[in-house]
């Protein structure tokens, strides 16, 4: 019995972990790695922990341990939950709860980790060697998109009901807050709240919702009053499993197949009023706060994501030939690379830079928009010119390129498009016409 | 009995490495490569966290033997659950010169040292693939082995082992103290969590020489030469085996 259960554990592992000798069956096991799509990759920063800008010993155990639990829970099995359109939430969030990796940086009091952001970059950036982009953005959503408003401003009551199952992985949360009619433009929203005793109507829908159909609960972005557009909206935490909430579709997408992305109705949805975060009408405000370090992780993440595909595409251009010569040997190519591996560098100092500023207490918010720009469009850059050397091969759904080109063409428009990263850019350099 | 449990952890190439000899054929390259803690090693570590978790045990102390990196592997090994860890210091010359023969008497005295009741260690390094240090240990101290462990459990003061042997499954019941090397399949090591990382900080690592364990390092062994494997030649096919035999004949092999 031990010994089938030892065979079958060992075709996991040696799938999974790639052992490269096990010998305790009689003969060595060759490695898998000779597969260049399969292949772990070195990043490209060995700075040891006493000369990095901002990570510690600490950090680089955190990520060492990321990366095994990556290894051996989420990418054996990508392919198999991007054919699938969906990628098990409550059980990977779990695991990673278990772990402690998703309340890094929330209160101790509620099982967070009580780090500094740092160490959420540090996350963000391992979470960055998943073989397809919609997980981590999945696992982002979850701890640095619905969460941190709940964190600083939600009573105990609602803390204890919400923020600690979502630390603990044991409830999956989404973002309700882009509508149909509303992305770019929240303040333009049309889901209303409207008080009934103490209780919220809720009517209306939301679109783009990030692990919208798994989730438990959603935080909502709601108009609870007729105000100034700025000054009417409330966070509400609203239970996914209420009367009235319709999830009306899984969206179809051109990438991040493994994320389900739903869009969501509210038909007289009744939630009780002590659900709202913090103050009614300060909704808005709260939502904007935690854009420094939403825009930030992204960042984390798709840097370590380009890294890996330049990785990739060195190592496929050197064994494979045209002309009786390595495609790497070609200058166009290797020369474009260069360019390529330089302008994530550049890219990746502006993360630390914005890191260090913010973890002292400073306001971000232009280096973090100017990160966000330059990190969308350099990834459309490296997917696009990685994927023209990979020829025929990068075409396909085998390899991670052409995933990497699909998912990555996300980041311009999601979580802040291109064109308010540039508006917001403006403003802090006084550029915008006067009102 | 102490229940003091020593584990000994050695930080060797990681596994997903390509492994490149060095131009001058002495070794191979290990500047700038990536480390981490032997594979068996972990599976060591997560078996003596297991007994203390247990009760059956009270102390784990993680071992590793070399230069100044080593304490990395040993700081792996606290955010697992071990209580404190030993680096024994060895570098240079001497660091490459160390083998199983050398680790074992480092072993060995800090067993006396420790008091320790138990010592596992993984059954190999995935970089010289010796199997020999838990061997040697036990020797030294006339103590008994249990190599090859799937399957340990504490029963008073002896130790019910299943080992993987080429045969199958061996059962057998050793008194301690004792020496344990792990096997594959003896459990699944736990991902160290963040908030162990962080309470590692605060374990304490000693540092001592193999000096003052009154080992002497001498190898008596020399390395003369590394050098990669033949490449993989290209094969021929035959039609009959008459033409196999033919063909065998040729080459001189039969």
């Amino acid at each position: 019995m031990a010994l089938r259960e030892g065979a079958l554990r060992l075709n996991v592992l040696v799938r999974s972990r790639h052992f490269y000798k096990l010998t305790s069956l009689g003969g060595g096991v060759r490695s898998l790695t000779e597969k260049v799509s399969s292949k772990q990759v070195k990043s490209s920063a060995p700075e040891t922990a006493a000369d990095h800008l901002i990570y510690t010993q600490e950090h680089f155990a955190l990520k060492e341990s990321l990366r095994k639990l990556i290894d051996q829970e989420i990418n054996p099995y990508v392919d198999q939950w991007e054919a699938e359109g969906k990628f098990p939430a409550h059980k990977i969030f779990k695991i990673l709860g278990n772990a402690g990796f998703l309340g890094v940086n929330k209160p101790v009091e509620y099982g967070g980790l009580g780090l500094d952001f740092s160490f959420s970059v540090a996350v963000a950036e391992e979470l960055g060697n998943i073989r397809c982009g919609g997980i981590p953005m999945a696992i982002g959503v979850q701890t640095d998109m619905t969460t941190p408003a709940l964190a600083r401003f939600g009573s105990d009551e609602l803390k204890r009901e919400f923020l600690l199952p979502s630390i603990s992985g044991d409830k999956v949360a989404c973002l309700g807050v882009s509508e149909v009619g509303a992305g770019s433009d929240v303040s333009s929203i049309k889901t209303k709240a409207v008080r009934k005793g103490d209780e919220y109507v809720i009517n209306g829908g939301k679109m783009w919702t990030t692990n919208g159909t798994q989730a438990d609960w959603m935080c909502l972005l709601a108009n609870t009053s007729d105000g100034p557009p700025h000054k009417n909206k409330s966070l509400i935490c609203l239970p996914m499993n209420l009367p009235g909430v319709h999830i009306a579709r899984k969206i179809d997408k051109l990438g991040m197949w493994s994320s389900d992305t739903a869009e969501v109705f509210f038909d007289d949805v009744h939630v009780p009023c002590k659900n709202v975060i913090g103050q009614e009408g300060m909704g808005f405000t709260y939502q904007m706060l935690q854009f420094q370090e939403e825009r930030l992780w992204a960042v984390a993440n798709i840097l370590t994501t380009a890294d890996n595909v330049i990785q990739e595409t060195i190592q496929y251009t050197r064994q494979r030939k045209i002309f009786k010569q390595p495609v790497l040997h070609h200058q166009a190519v290797h020369f474009r690379l260069a360019e390529l591996q330089t302008e994530v560098e550049l890219l990746r100092s502006l993360l630390y830079r914005a890191t260090a500023l913010y973890i002292k207490g400073n306001d971000v918010t232009k280096l973090a928009s100017m990160a966000k720009l330059k990190g969308g469009r350099l990834a459309r850059e490296v997917g696009d010119s990685c994927l023209q050397y990979w020829g025929g091969m990068g075409y396909t759904s085998d390899v991670l390129v052409s995933r990497f080109y699909r998912d990555s063409r996300l980041m311009s428009i999601g979580a802040g498009a291109d064109e308010v990263m540039l508006g917001i850019i403006c403003k802090y350099m006084d550029t915008l016409p006067g009102k | 009995m102490s229940g003091r449990v020593l584990v000994g952890v050695k930080r060797v190439i990681d596994y997903a490495v390509k492994i490149r000899v060095k131009p001058d054929n002495t070794g191979v390259v290990t500047d700038g490569v990536k480390h981490s803690m032997n594979p068996f090693c972990e599976i060591a570590v997560e078996e003596a966290v297991k007994l203390k978790e247990k009760k059956l045990i009270k102390e784990v102390v993680a071992v590793s033997c070399g230069p100044q990196q080593s304490q990395e592997t040993i700081r792996t090994a606290l955010a697992m659950g071990a209580d404190r860890g030993i680096h024994v210091d060895v570098s240079g010359k001497d660091y490459e010169n160390l083998g199983p023969l050398q680790v074992s008497k480092i072993l060995a005295a800090l067993a006396k040292q420790e008091d320790a009741q138990l010592i596992l260690l993984g059954k190999q390094a995935i970089d010289d693939d010796c199997n020999q240090t838990g061997q040697m240990t036990a020797a030294l101290l006339d103590w008994p082995q249990g190599t090859f462990a799937s399957e340990v459990s504490l029963e008073g003061d002896k130790i019910n082992l299943v080992r993987e042997i080429d045969g199958g499954l061996e059962h057998i019941k050793i008194n301690t103290p004792a020496v344990i090397t792990a096997d594959l399949r003896l459990n699944t090591p736990r991902y160290a969590t963040l908030p162990n990382i962080m309470k590692a900080k605060k374990k304490k690592i000693a540092t001592v020489k193999p000096a003052d364990l009154g080992v002497d390092l001498t190898s008596r062994l020399e390395v003369l030469k590394v050098e990669e494997p033949p490449q993989r030649q290209a094969g021929m096919k035959v039609e009959t085996v008459e033409d196999l035999v033919v063909k065998l004949k040729e080459a001189g092999r039969v």
